[in-house]
């Protein structure tokens, strides 16, 4: 897979809507090489004047041919996400480079279990984690606890629940920080330190712990799992900047 | 905004893509030693801040500048003065 990274030109073949404030961007990009489970694509958007702009995004299915997918949330008054996400069209190209990456990635010889932790977008290479997990009929147990400002702010809300109903080795939680849906087992607000424990990850147990969302978001809960004496070396985290909850 | 106190900056991360694209291997799991403290932390792990013509790393450590980048559309130009030492695996895939 390796390779030396250069610009390539996606077309766009698909758009969905995720919630109402973001969208599922499907490419088709010729000579895609393949990629891994929480890796990401840079974009680069060029204005006629030459003035460029670059973005990470992570993908977030796993490898399918040359079919490369992104969900991508609008950040109000962002320069490149308001543009794929409300004026991006099917039949448009980008150019974009990848995959890249070679660190919070997950693979399925790896066979600890393993924890995820999503802030907001964040959640979008932790779901390619899962999706690779089933596709590929990994036995690794994956916890998976997912903080959004409400139900209808939750990506992926349908397949979640599927999976996590029709496999045994998958356990999802959902955090709800700003309101929560009648029926929750937890009342809306942050994650705190109880929430891995509440799902059987104690500290000094063997596996991988993935966290990744805004900034913020990741400072908070790495550093409630350090004060809870989690290990530092298991712990992999990705920073989406100051947005993106 | 001020760098040390806001969430303003992501991690190493956001800009594999610009190192790779320059050094030709996948850096995410170089280790850099900085030239400050001594910390050896890897390249996805420094803080980064990245909106602006140029590219700046920081130790996550001790927060001391490490390296920066800046992309002209003629040139790349590098600075590392704040690393003391690269250690790169000698089989990095991507
Ligand atoms: C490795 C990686 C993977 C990512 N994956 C995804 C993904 O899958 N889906 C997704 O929706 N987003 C993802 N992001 C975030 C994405 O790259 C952009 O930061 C986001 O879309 C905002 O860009 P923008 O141009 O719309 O906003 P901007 O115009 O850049 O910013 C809008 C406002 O937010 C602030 N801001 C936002 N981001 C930053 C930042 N990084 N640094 C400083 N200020 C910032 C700006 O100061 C400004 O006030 C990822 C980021 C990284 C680093
Ligand atoms: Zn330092």
């Amino acid at each position: 897979m390796a390779g030396r990274l250069r610009w390539q030109t996606g077309r766009v073949v698909a758009i969905r809507e995720e919630t109402p404030s973001s969208k599922t961007i499907l490419f088709d990009v010729p000579g895609w090489p393949g990629h891994l489970a929480g890796q990401h694509v840079d974009l680069r958007l060029t204005a006629e004047d030459g003035y460029s702009a670059e973005r990470s995004y992570s993908i977030a299915g796993p490898v399918d041919g040359e079919r490369v997918e992104l969900t991508v949330q609008r950040v109000p008054n962002g320069e490149v996400s308001t543009y794929l996400v409300d004026d991006l069209r099917v039949g448009d190209e980008l150019e974009l480079r990848g995959p890249i990456g070679g660190w919070f990635v997950w693979r399925v010889e790896e066979l600890l279990p393993v924890l995820l932790v999503a802030g907001g977008s964040g959640v979008v290479p932790l779901m390619a984690m899962v999706r690779e997990r089933a596709r590929t009929g990994g036995v690794a147990p994956f916890t998976f606890v997912y903080s959004a400002r409400s139900a209808a702010e939750v990506y992926y809300a349908d397949e979640l629940a599927g999976r996590a109903r029709d496999d045994d080795g998958l356990t999802v939680s959902l955090v709800y920080t700003r309101s929560a849906p009648a029926g929750s087992h937890r009342p809306a607000g942050r994650i705190g330190q109880s929430d891995p424990d509440d799902l059987g990850w104690k500290p000094g147990a063997e596996g991988r712990v993935y966290v990744c969302g805004p900034t913020g978001f990741v400072e908070a809960v790495v550093g409630m799992m350090l004060d809870r004496g989690h290990d530092p070396s298991t712990i992999r985290t990705e920073r989406f900047g100051p947005t993106g909850g | 905004m001020s760098a040390d106190t806001d969430m303003g900056y992501v991690d190493g991360n956001a800009v594999i893509g610009a190192f790779t694209e320059v050094f030709g291997s996948d850096v995410s799991v170089v280790m850099l030693t900085c030239a400050a403290c001594g910390a050896a932390r890897r390249f996805v792990e420094a803080h980064v801040y990245d909106r602006g013509p140029g590219i700046v790393l920081r130790c996550p450590q001790c927060d001391e500048v490490t390296a920066r980048m800046v992309r002209t559309p003629s040139e790349v130009w590098v600075d590392l003065r704040g690393v003391a030492a690269w250690r790169i695996p000698a089989n990095v895939v991507i």
